[in-house]
């Protein structure tokens, strides 16, 4: 799996580099690559490494090994390798070409970590999809379904309802919804390193606070932490009392 | 000229005869007052270091008022520090604090009112409600200063170096802070602003109006509440400054309003809310400047004519160019844009394809700013990708058909 | 050796196991017979822990199996068909299970190896082997940690004459060892040459459990699959006397 996204990304970032491009240029165009292809990738890769080691499953439950460490174990498994990839793919043409200062690391750092946590998600996701959906084309559409959800649907509701709405105080709600979209978050942490000056435009008290300091940061990186460990929770609970 | 000379010839004959009076805590003379008493025309006062309290010091003859390891002149938050009434007065080397302040004066640090030929110079301003004021006063300069407020509100402070009615001032080197604007020309003419540092002031940096023919260059304006804003003026030359971090709602580097015929080059934006904001503002060159990582780089009202943008580099804003219809008159070519997409097949150092730098989303945000939190989606990606191939919000015009491919360098 | 009581499993609304009892003794093979659909798979499932019944309890050794995993220790586990991920090796494989189990008995590993023919696919990606090396494969790991009980799904489908006539051998062999050993199959003739004891199960009960010698005997049939086939029809009689 990481032998599919360690090429992907580092001819990405390795191209941005040798056309001429700045890092800051590099990270700003991989932002979008990042939070369209890495959940996606996961999720497929997800879906369908859990359905295709199905009956291998069946041969290591009946194993002395509990469901516990079988779940946990194929989790990370798939995360590890396509985390590796990913951090590998991106970090290599990154350390070639170097970053200019302390605060383009930070920014790079903060990709890298946005990123593991997309993997990590969606991952856990079709996890619980697979272990929910016996039919594997169901668990595929699904998780193809919830990918599209998330990353395109949801933002064009939020957007619809701000024009809809725009006569009420949105702010508030808009960060709330905002902390329900994983890609959304890792999103919000990037913009809130490359983004911060146009942010500024806010008058809101509260986005003034969560925007201002750290704690926007910190915020949104422990509900991308939330994010990972409830469906694997889920899918572990649901696993422990599934039959093979 | 013939001006120039006689006043030289008196200056120096009047030299010959200046004597200097030394003041200090433990000598014959230990205030300024008497000192000034003493005085005559082209004296020269020594202060030693110390605490002299001001009564309102009038200086009213031409002298040099020195100080020596900055002695401290105290206003206890009582009266105008000093005030300046004639001519040709050099005020150098003191530590000037604690003006009165009030809501119906102008009371400062410093006031030079209907004089020429002052000097202020290497002295520092403490907590003054205005730091140093002029008024129809000529050939005057304010050089080496540091000037610190403690400005909480707009309505209850004053600036740092301000200027009415004045011609041919230099502003030199002065760093300026927590005032209400750093440094406010008003009907000022053939003045020069270089190489101060103006600063957290809570309105805004530099502040300038009504005021012609007029140059500032080299000086850094950080963090203010509003950036830059220079209006109604003509012929004014904005060169090799630096614009930065000037955030908020309102803030921008620089806001032009109703300035015709001007030249803005070489300077730097970087991480503004909104870099240039243009109004009405007609027959202007921006060249050679570097926008970085600002919000909105260019704000450009439909209401200015015949703007030229050239060679300038435009690094990492979330939004280029934002304008506010679909008429442009502007011009925009060989500049740099990181979000130029295209290509260069033939190698001529410009892209092939011309690039759009307004997108559809900052015109929905500009009218639902809570949009802002959807930068950079997907959807979002989608939806400025939708309006550059068939644009309908952002004016035809305004477009760079010669891209540069790489950074405009020198 | 292992104890199966009240046995109950549904899949949604279909009722699989429906009470199922049975006692499975050390040193004898147990074949579970039935019809498809007849819960085979799923009672050999529950005491492989794949499958959790709904009611019922399965103790090994007097112990019960619930929240437990250890006591696979004791099992080796020929499934029906077999899925390994692609791109280990056999010999990687191997290594993995050790990693899991402990170490293997080398003698039935080596003896395994030799009489299936695994040499030659040590070294081979795993997705290359044909479906009845995979087989082969899957009895490898059964037999190797020498376990005090084995289970088998349909062990001989799919498997060459030879492979057949070792696998065989290899069960007789185990069984004399005091292994108790389960197995599933649909041919009658198989079940009758090396089993001891049958349990047939039908629509989720067991309906006949015993020694096959005395089934035979009991109905005077000549063999198994004619002894089973007489008792159904003698039930079906007994329900429906019309037909």
């Amino acid at each position: 799996m990481g032998d599919f996204i360690f090429p992907v990304f580092f001819l990405i970032s390795f191209g941005l580099f040798y056309l001429g491009n700045e890092a800051s240029k590099v990270i700003a165009s991989l932002i979008n690559i990042v939070l369209f292809i890495l959940p996606l990738v996961s999720i497929v890769f997800g879906t369908m490494y859990f359905y295709n080691s199905r009956e291998f499953m069946e041969l290591m439950l009946a194993q002395p090994i509990n469901r516990k460490s079988i779940f946990l174990g194929k989790f990370t498994g798939l995360t590890l390798s396509l985390s590796l990839g990913y951090v590998l793919g991106v970090g290599i043409p990154f350390v070639m070409f170097g970053m200019k200062d302390y605060s383009e690391i930070a920014t790079f750092l903060t990709l890298i970590l946005s990123g593991v946590c997309l993997i990590l998600i969606f991952v856990a996701i079709p996890f619980l999809i697979s272990v929910i959906f016996e039919d594997k084309v169901k668990g595929l559409s699904a998780s193809i379904l919830i990918w599209l959800y998330l990353s395109v649907v949801y933002d064009g509701l939020i957007l619809f309802m701000i024009v809809t709405f725009s006569d009420y105080p949105l702010e508030q709600p808009v960060i709330y919804l905002s902390a329900l979209n994983p890609i959304d978050l890792a999103r919000i942490m990037m913009l809130l390193k490359i983004d911060m000056s146009a942010l500024m435009v806010y008058t809101g008290a509260i986005f003034k606070k969560f925007f201002g300091s750290s704690m926007g940061l910190g915020i949104s990186f422990f509900s991308l932490v939330l994010w990972i460990i409830f469906p694997l929770l889920a899918g572990l609970k649901l696993f422990n009392k599934k039959d093979f | 000229m013939k001006w120039l000379f006689i006043a030289h010839i008196l200056f120096i004959t009047q030299y010959l005869s200046a004597k200097e009076i030394v003041v200090c805590k433990s000598c014959e003379i230990n205030d300024i007052q008497t000192a000034l008493t003493k005085a005559q025309n082209h004296d020269r006062i020594l202060i030693k270091k110390g605490v002299y309290i001001s009564k309102n010091i009038v200086i009213n003859k031409s002298i040099e008022l020195i100080g020596e390891d900055y002695p401290i002149i105290d206003g206890e938050h009582k009266v105008q520090v000093i005030t300046v009434g004639i001519s040709d007065v050099t005020i150098k080397g003191l530590i000037i604090k604690n003006s009165k302040s009030s809501y119906t004066d102008d009371i400062a640090g410093i006031k030079i009112e209907n004089v020429h030929n002052v000097v202020v110079e290497d002295c520092r301003f403490y907590d003054n409600f205005w730091a140093v004021y002029l008024a129809k006063s000529d050939n005057c300069k304010i050089v080496n200063n540091i000037i610190r407020g403690s400005a909480k509100r707009e309505t209850s402070s004053g600036n740092g170096i301000h200027l009415w009615n004045c011609k041919n001032a230099l502003i030199k080197n002065n760093k300026i802070s927590g005032h209400r604007d750093g440094i406010y020309f008003e009907f000022v003419e053939n003045s020069s602003i270089i190489g101060n540092l103006s600063e957290k002031n809570i309105r805004y940096g530099l502040h300038f109006m009504f005021s012609h023919h007029n140059e500032y260059l080299e000086n850094t304006f950080r963090a203010n509440g509003a950036g830059v804003v220079v209006m109604y003026s003509k012929h004014i030359k904005m060169i090799g400054n630096h614009f930065e971090e000037n955030w908020g709602p309102a803030a921008c580097g620089l806001l032009l309003k109703e300035i015709t015929d001007s030249f803005v080059s070489q300077n730097v934006f970087y991480k503004n809310t909104q870099g240039i904001l243009a109004e009405n503002s007609d027959r202007i060159e921006f060249k050679e400047n570097q926008f970085i990582e600002n919000g909105w780089a260019v704000k450009i009202g439909s209401s200015c004519l015949d703007d030229y943008f050239y060679h300038n580099n435009f690094i990492g804003n979330t939004f280029e160019v934002a304008t506010n219809s679909t008429m442009n008159n502007s011009v925009f070519s060989e500049n740099y844009w990181s979000d130029y997409k295209g290509y260069d097949l033939d190698r001529d150092g410009f892209g092939d394809i011309p690039h759009r730098p307004v997108r559809l989303f900052s015109y929905i945000s500009e009218k639902y700013p809570q949009v802002l939190i959807l930068l950079r989606s997907l959807f979002v990606t989608m939806l400025d990708l939708t309006e550059r191939y068939m644009p309908v919000f952002s004016p035809e015009t305004l477009i760079d058909k010669k891209p540069l491919i790489r950074k405009w360098i020198g | 050796m292992v104890e199966i009581i009240g046995l109950e499993k549904s899949f949604k609304k279909l009722k699989v196991l429906n009470g199922v009892d049975a006692h499975i003794e050390k040193g004898k093979v147990t074949a579970i017979i039935g019809p498809n659909g007849s819960g085979k798979t799923t009672t050999i499932k529950c005491i492989l822990g794949l499958v959790i019944p709904d009611k019922g309890d399965i103790l090994i050794n007097k112990q019960s199996i619930r929240g437990d995993c250890n006591y696979r220790r004791q099992i080796g586990y020929m499934p029906q068909i077999a899925k390994f991920p692609d791109n280990l090796t056999l010999k990687e494989l191997i290594a993995m299970i050790i990693d899991i189990r402990g170490n293997c008995d080398l003698n039935i590993r080596k003896d395994v190896i030799h009489h299936l023919g695994l040499e030659a696919y040590m070294t081979k990606a795993l997705k290359t082997l044909s479906g009845g090396t995979k087989q082969k494969v899957n009895a490898l790991i059964a037999f190797m940690f020498n376990p005090e009980i084995l289970i088998l799904d349909e062990p001989t489908v799919g498997l060459d004459p030879l492979s057949n006539r070792y696998l065989k051998e290899r069960l007789i062999k185990e069984k004399e060892n005091g292994k108790a050993i389960i197995l599933t199959s649909h041919i009658m003739s198989e079940v009758e040459e090396i089993g001891d004891k049958v349990i047939f199960l039908l629509e989720g009960k067991k309906y006949v459990e015993g020694s096959i010698k005395e089934l035979i005997l009991e109905t005077h049939t000549k063999n198994l699959e004619s002894a089973i086939a007489k008792i159904m029809e003698e039930t079906r009689h007994a329900q429906n006397p019309k037909v």
